[in-house]
């Protein structure tokens, strides 16, 4: 019997490889179910891995493996001299996929953004309330209080008007949340009436069509073979869902999947000496930081909070927390991102420096709290353990660190408030690659009492991010964040810890794969030998 | 036997509907907002809070939602999961056949090999086999669930090659699945080599999860066979001077078999919570993943239909072994 199926084993395993010369199937181990595949419903990587990012366009994208803005459905784009208006001009010819449930009869046009973007923003739209939507990332990035209209030109003319200028407004856009759904398909299903299937069988634009998805075990993709930029190389993608980390690394051995996500830190080493696989990586486009309440004493004291930063040995923690997957952060923004300032220099560890700053400052005998996060995150694998660290190398300071922590719910809200005592772990994982994303959001006056919890204003800072939205100019904008980092490294809000390193494994088979500094995975232009 | 049956079924309503309150409250009682949750560090204002709050009615009194809940299961409606915005029962049904299709495996195992086991080491008490069976027993209790199933990957899939690593069937075949259940589903296909590749992926979890209800099985069966090995009527029967098979087989198992059976439909609970983690390790898309998922996330919907659906499950399973004794042991019945 088992030499059944050991040869039941070897025949599946050899025909995987026959079928991949005949027509290359690329096997992907992810990491869990997608939630659905409207990529406006939810927010997590796995909704956009088995949607926005292989079957879906954007008017505008993140040119692969970086963070840059290119143009995709729309070839080009105008900005009003107020900068309030953006007027985009369509590509012609672009083909929506045919599949077993939907047979386009017109090109993309103007029709699908209007579509897009007003089942979003309109509560009367037929599609708004249907798919019990929420619209997270659309409401997350204000898109309902910085669009007011969306307006069709002509066919393949699409004008946005803003209530404000918002420079970050073309990341924005090249979100997930903002892939162009087909408007004949959803006008197909409300005639049948079953508006929940928009969510359930996708048709985009984008390089692979949907085939099919058994819950929790597989997904099935084909190349589209009409696609804009040139049909894939691969002919069919398959998402082999493991949630396992150590599973999805034996299947990876044992030649199951070619690519997986989210290795065990423990399986590195291995990894590393597997002469089958190439282990890629790269820094995560997060953040993670402990913010002192800036309004509070003494930690409204600059020297205060650089004494403590100085006191705070980060080689350990990235040797003990991030087990080596992790690097050292200077600046509030990671190095993915553009306008990173290298020339910025870091707060050098040094406890004797530190002591005497705080002497300075005429603080003696301080005893503080040190919230650590109840939950794990790229930005912070362990909090717990890393204020533990902390704890430790404030003592050696003399200053008293108490460690506190709540439910993650009532983290992320008690953390908020104004009065709020000591230092907070916090995090930030990077939406749509600008830097105003970091900056403005989590350091920015506005959001004091919100989503800033040092509680910072400092008004240099401030005017330069609120200048830096008003231009569209690159160059100009990233002269105005360099600045603003060296002002924050100046006046020290946090202590910046580290910024995640993302390993993926693939096989050596595999071709021009490229790390998403989005976290995201995309298999347009990967290859695969035989 | 009526009056045995209906007193039985009139025992259920009442836990049926203390599951309900159960499950309504536990997910409740438990810190965490599913909307601060579903937020994250990008966090949400007041405003849209309330609006979200309304729109899944988080912000009407807790008896209105219990009696909207009540309410939809006697309309055969759980409700919708916040998160992926589907109905409840039809991800229940979607993923249920895969849990059951692993269960019935693992527990036909557990009694196959659990009974045969208990029996012979009773019958050979104290020599080397029967140390040798209860020690093995003992491990396989102790055992890690993960631990195991990895053990058993690396071993036999990673480097023997003779099982797949994870999944329900291999990757080449892609058919309908109207069962649910692979082995039905894979014959139906009619696809070569379908219902081959569907087996060689229940082996290991199969293993797995059958590894401490069989080990459960078998203590169990040893123990009350050497206690009924012991009885007057078992000596009567062996100075008659029946076959030892005959005495083991079929006078002493049968009077054995009321605290097996017990074990059995009470192991069905441990079968349950077991699958969590064997599915999810083998990637088993069945309902154990989907409600850890659902507890981490607060999908209140989620939560309080997939508990009530498994607890029902198990209080069924538990009223066919009330009924099942009923039939062994008239003593019961008529008790």
């Amino acid at each position: 019997m088992i030499r059944l199926f050991k040869t039941a084993a070897l025949a599946s395993g050899a025909a995987l490889l026959a079928s991949s010369v005949a027509a290359s199937t690329l096997v992907y181990c992810s990491e869990g179910s997608p939630e659905g595949f409207d990529p406006a419903l939810y927010t997590s990587g796995t909704s956009f891995d088995a949607s926005s990012r292989n079957v879906y366009n954007r008017l505008v994208e993140f040119e692969r493996g970086t963070t840059q803005t290119i143009p995709s459905l729309a070839e080009s784009w105008d900005v009003s001299e107020d900068g309030m208006e953006y007027t985009f001009h369509l590509r012609q010819g672009v083909k929506f996929q045919k599949t077993d449930f939907f047979t386009p009869t017109r090109d993309f046009n103007a029709e699908d953004v209007i579509f897009s973007f007003e089942r979003q923003r309109d509560p009367e739209h037929p599609f708004h309330l249907a798919s019990g939507g929420t619209w997270e990332y659309f409401n997350g990035m204000s898109m309902p209080d910085l669009v007011k209209s969306v307006e069709k030109i002509d066919d393949y003319t699409v004008k946005f008007s803003l209530t404000r200028p918002e420079a970050p407004f073309i990341a924005n856009i090249a979100m997930d949340f903002a892939s162009i759904l087909s408007a004949e398909y959803a006008a197909q299903l409300e005639e049948a009436g079953t508006l929940e299937l928009l969510n359930q069988q996708p048709v985009g634009t984008g390089p692979f069509t949907f085939v099919g998805y058994q819950k929790d075990a597989v997904i099935r993709y084909r190349a589209n073979e009409d696609y804009w930029r040139g049909k894939a190389e691969i002919d069919n993608l398959v998402f082999a869902i493991t949630p396992d980390a150590s599973v999805r690394y034996q299947k990876l051995k044992a030649g199951e999947c070619h690519v997986m996500p989210y290795p065990n830190p423990a399986d590195l080493e291995a990894m590393k000496s597997d002469p089958d696989v190439n282990l890629m990586s790269q820094e995560g486009l997060n953040t993670g930081y402990l913010a002192y309440n800036t309004q509070m004493a003494p930690f409204d004291d600059a020297r205060v909070r650089k004494a403590l930063n100085m006191a705070i040995n980060k080689q350990a923690i990235i040797d003990v927390v991030f087990q080596g997957a992790g690097k050292a952060a200077k600046n509030p923004i990671p190095p993915t991102i553009w306008s990173y300032n290298d020339a910025v220099e870091d707060d050098p560890y040094d406890p004797e420096a530190a002591k005497a700053l705080l002497e300075e400052a005429g603080v003696s005998g301080l005893e503080m709290n040190v919230w650590a996060m109840p939950v794990q995150r790229p930005y912070n694998p362990n909090a717990r353990r890393m204020a533990e660290l902390i704890q430790e190398d404030f003592a050696k300071v003399g200053v008293k660190a108490n460690i506190v922590s709540y439910e993650w719910g009532e983290y992320l809200s008690r953390s908020k408030e104004i009065d709020r005592d000591g230092a907070i772990l916090l995090g930030w994982t990077g939406d749509n690659g600008d830097p105003d994303n970091f900056l403005a959001v989590l350091l920015g006056c506005d959001a004091v009492g919100g989503s800033n919890r040092a509680q910072w204003c400092n008004e240099t800072f401030d005017a330069l991010i609120q200048k830096a939205k008003l231009t569209s100019d690159k160059a100009e904008r990233t002269k105005l964040y360099e600045e603003a980092q060296v002002v924050f490294k100046d006046q020290a809000p946090w202590a910046t810890i580290a910024h995640s390193v993302v390993f993926e494994p693939i096989r050596n088979e595999v071709g021009n794969y490229k790390i998403d500094p989005f976290g995201g995975h995309i298999f347009y232009g990967v290859s695969l030998e035989n | 036997m009526f009056s045995f049956l209906l007193r039985r079924l009139l025992t259920f309503v009442p836990t049926f509907f203390g599951v309900t309150i159960v499950a309504f409250a536990f997910i409740r009682l438990l810190p965490g907002d599913p909307i601060l949750l579903l937020a994250g560090e990008r966090g949400v204002s007041p405003e849209r809070y309330n609006e979200l709050a309304a729109q899944f009615g988080f912000d009407r009194p807790m008896w209105v939602q219990y009696f909207e809940y009540i309410g939809g299961i006697f309309q055969g409606d759980l409700g919708t999961s916040f998160v992926t915005k589907k109905p409840v029962l039809d991800e229940f049904f979607a993923l249920f056949p895969a849990t059951l299709e692993l269960a019935i495996c693992a527990i036909t195992l557990a009694v196959v090999l659990g009974i045969p086991a208990g029996v012979i080491a009773a019958v050979n008490r104290g020599k080397f086999f029967d140390q040798a069976l209860m020690s093995t027993a003992l491990v396989g209790y102790s055992m890690p669930i993960f631990w195991w199933a990895l053990l058993l990957i690396i071993v036999f899939s990673s480097g023997l090659g003779w099982t797949p690593v994870s999944g329900r069937i291999s990757l080449l075949y892609f058919f309908d699945t109207p069962t649910g259940f692979m082995l039905i589903d894979s014959l139906m296909s009619g696809q070569k080599g379908a219902f081959v590749s569907a087996i060689s992926h229940l082996i290991l979890p199969t293993i797995v999860l059958a590894t401490i209800p069989l080990a459960i099985i078998a203590r169990q069966t040893r123990s009350a066979m050497l206690e009924v090995l012991g009885e007057d009527y078992v000596r009567t029967a062996r100075a008659k001077g029946l076959a030892p098979l005959v005495i083991n087989g079929v006078h002493a198992l049968r009077n054995a078999m009321i605290p097996v059976i017990t074990v059995i439909g009470l192991s069905v609970g441990t079968l349950l919570a077991g699958a969590i983690l064997t599915e999810t390790i083998f990637s088993w898309p069945g309902i154990g993943k989907w409600m850890v998922d659902s507890i981490f996330r607060r999908d209140y919907q989620v939560v309080q239909g997939g508990l009530l659906m498994i607890a029902t499950i198990v209080m069924v399973v538990n009223l066919t072994v009330d009924v099942l004794y009923g039939l062994i042991n008239p003593k019961i019945r008529k008790g």
